[in-house]
């Protein structure tokens, strides 16, 4: 009667086996093609570096004052703007100017990345039932899935640096912009769908022009969360060699400097906001023709 | 212009559900809507339709909510595919077309107007009336001009760089047909178009289209559950009931000769003054003819405001089509025709 008190699992000796097999499998799978895949992300790798020293190499005041630029274009609202200014130079000030930038430099590459995938993918999904069927649970995956279990494979492939990390960035902030650029297209209006078929539009004419803008609220509420995803993932990143605000909190982390915890994860904190109100006022100021609704 | 063109709509069926093609015979053979319903799960939408409309007229399809008469306008631009039939316009069978096909017939033959406007609210009032030109690939000059022509003519003009949700319901339904005026096309499908709009602006929007009629000559068809817009605007009206047609004919045959009970319960509400026609209400001529004469076509309102006017009781009434007396009509024949009921159904 031992199946009744202990749970009647496999023979120790064959999972042993099993974990062994797929082991043995991956790490033969990484030997012989893990250089080709190095070579597959190669350009991801120069468009990271290209970033980094972008906003590392120029000097600070003009970073500064691109940065204000950016926030003023996107909000046109002077307070936040103020906000960002005053964010940076405190972050400046406290001697996190450098890995901040390349935090920031990273969270740029995602967020292209993100985009760059994720709306295809979204459109695709929303166009065929199956597709969203077979990428949901994907995404699902990716959004619970501990980071550390998908880095295992990635750093094996690719090793320690910039784009494993960027991976890992991505496959957990990617899974918002991909979803909500779904929802937002299945919901549009029926009707405005029909207006647009009456008139004979073809299928990219009804996406350019009837789908896309309406779903536009929704697919900005998306890569405002892919944004803020990102940024929690920097500490993580930094495990596996990503540089930035990640490290400094990474160390503080093993060698309990609190004072150098708190700041750094500010300066996460502050960046966050900022790419936040700026993004959301941006998204707002798009939907501008709604706003005046007529009583 | 494009020429007008007419729409011949022949033994149209359509059934909502998976297997609406095996239910085809068993419907051709009298399955009830309810049976439909009750036994196979699937809705009787339309069933046999046949009606053909005039090239350059207004044809209204009237029916309550239900009866299927938005599903038959979403027939003539194949928005919806029939289960059985044809839609011929022109000598083009709609239900025979390629998508490509389809789609150059939605751009170049058929323009529509819907109920909730559906206009892009992303897109201003100019913007939006270029739409069907945009789509046709027509450069922006041009559409631009058409756009601007047709919304001076619904009375937007200073209007265009408005936005959707700055305009009142009337507005915007302005904005529709002036998009769908732009697409030059011969064929005017408006459904519910002014069912959302309050009253006064309806009769408004009436007169509007009315207007533009005796000018752009388009075959026009107007759905609405409203009898007094149908009868109003219709120069042919069919009535639709649980997806069947219950009578065919002009305003005058509906108002006076009701086909049954259900339609004379509507006609009854009718203000039968403004429907009802001095021809067909009048007399054969005997004896000397009256000084004053209208035309066959005035109402039986505007007569008797005449026969006021003028200090008169008998009217004399013109052939519309010879231009000679054809009756009298007397101020008796006139309180008869408005209180008559039609006989059998009260």
């Amino acid at each position: 009667m031992d199946w009744l008190t202990q749970f009647p699992q496999m023979d120790d000796n064959r999972l042993r086996d099993i974990k062994k097999i797929i082991d043995e499998a991956f790490r033969g799978f990484t030997r012989a093609y893990g250089d080709s895949i190095e070579t597959l992300f190669e350009p991801l790798r120069i468009f990271m570096v290209q970033a980094e020293r972008f906003m590392t190499g120029t000097p600070w005041i003009i970073v500064f004052a691109l940065i204000i630029g950016v926030a003023w274009l996107g909000s046109r609202n002077p307070k936040v703007v103020a906000a960002t200014a005053v964010t940076m130079l405190l972050i400046g000030y406290f001697g996190m100017w450098e890995d901040t930038m390349k935090t920031i430099s990273m969270i740029f590459v995602c967020t292209v990345i993100s985009i760059a995938v994720g709306i295809p993918l979204g459109i695709a999904m929303a166009r065929w039932n199956r597709m969203q069927a077979i990428v949901n649970p994907v995404l699902d995956v990716m959004q619970t899935m501990p980071s550390f279990v998908y880095l295992i494979p990635v750093v094996m492939l690719l090793g320690i640096g910039k784009v494993p990390g960027l991976i890992a960035v991505v496959i957990y902030a990617m899974p918002p912009v991909i979803r909500l650029t779904n929802l937002g297209i299945r919901l549009v209006d029926k009707e405005m769908l029909e207006a647009a078929d009456a008139f004979g539009s073809s299928d990219w004419q009804k996406l350019k022009n009837v789908q896309l803008p309406l779903a536009l609220p929704t697919i900005m509420a998306g890569i405002n969360q892919t944004i803020m995803m990102a940024l929690a993932m920097v500490v993580i990143a930094s495990m596996i060699g990503v540089q930035g605000l990640g490290q400094p909190v990474l160390r503080a982390i093993s060698n309990q400097y609190f004072t150098l915890g708190v700041f750094n994860g500010f300066a996460i904190v502050g960046i966050a906001i900022i790419f936040d109100r700026v993004s959301q006022s941006f998204g707002k100021r798009l939907q501008k023709h709604s706003e005046v609704v007529h009583g | 212009m494009a020429d007008p063109i007419g729409i011949e709509i022949r033994n149209l069926y359509k059934i909502f559900g998976p297997q609406s093609a095996q239910l085809m015979q068993a419907v051709r053979n009298g399955m009830t809507k309810a049976e439909l319903n009750e036994r196979h799960h699937h809705v009787l939408g339309l069933n046999d339709i046949n009606i053909s409309m005039p090239a350059g007229r207004i044809q209204v399809i009237m029916g309550l909510s239900g009866s299927g008469k938005s599903t038959l306008i979403r027939h003539i631009n194949r928005l919806i595919d029939p289960t059985a039939g044809e839609v011929i316009v022109g000598n083009q069978n709609v239900v025979t077309m390629s998508p490509e096909a389809l789609r150059d017939f939605r751009r170049h033959k058929t323009a529509m107007v819907f109920q909730k406007f559906a206009l892009l609210p992303n897109r201003t009032v100019l913007e939006n009336t270029c739409y069907g030109l945009e789509v046709q690939g027509i450069p922006q000059g041009k559409r631009v001009a058409a756009a601007m022509h047709w919304l001076e003519r619904v009375g937007l003009k200073g209007f265009e760089k408005k936005y959707p949700n700055q305009l009142s319901g009337g507005m915007q339904q302005r904005v529709g047909l002036a998009r769908a005026l732009a697409n030059d096309a011969p064929i005017l499908l408006m459904d519910e178009a002014f069912s959302a709009l309050d009253p006064l602006i309806r009769v408004d929007m009436q007169t509007i289209l009315l207007d533009l009629q005796k000018e752009i000559r388009k075959t026009i068809v107007f759905i609405t559950h409203d009898l007094d817009e149908a009868l109003r605007l219709g120069d042919s009206i069919a009535i639709l009931r649980d997806g069947e047609i219950i009578q065919q004919g002009t305003s005058q045959d509906i108002v006076l000769r009701p086909a049954d009970a259900y339609i004379e319960s509507f006609v009854r509400e009718v203000n039968r003054g403004r429907v009802i026609r001095a021809d067909a209400a009048m007399e054969p001529a005997s004896g000397p003819l009256p000084d004053v004469t209208v035309g066959g076509d005035c109402t039986l309102e505007d007569a008797g405001r005449l026969m006021v006017q003028s200090g008169t009781t008998r009217l004399a009434v013109r052939d519309m089509q010879t231009g000679r007396p054809a009756g009298t009509l007397s101020m008796e024949r006139i309180l008869a025709a408005i209180t008559q009921r039609a006989p059998g159904h009260a």
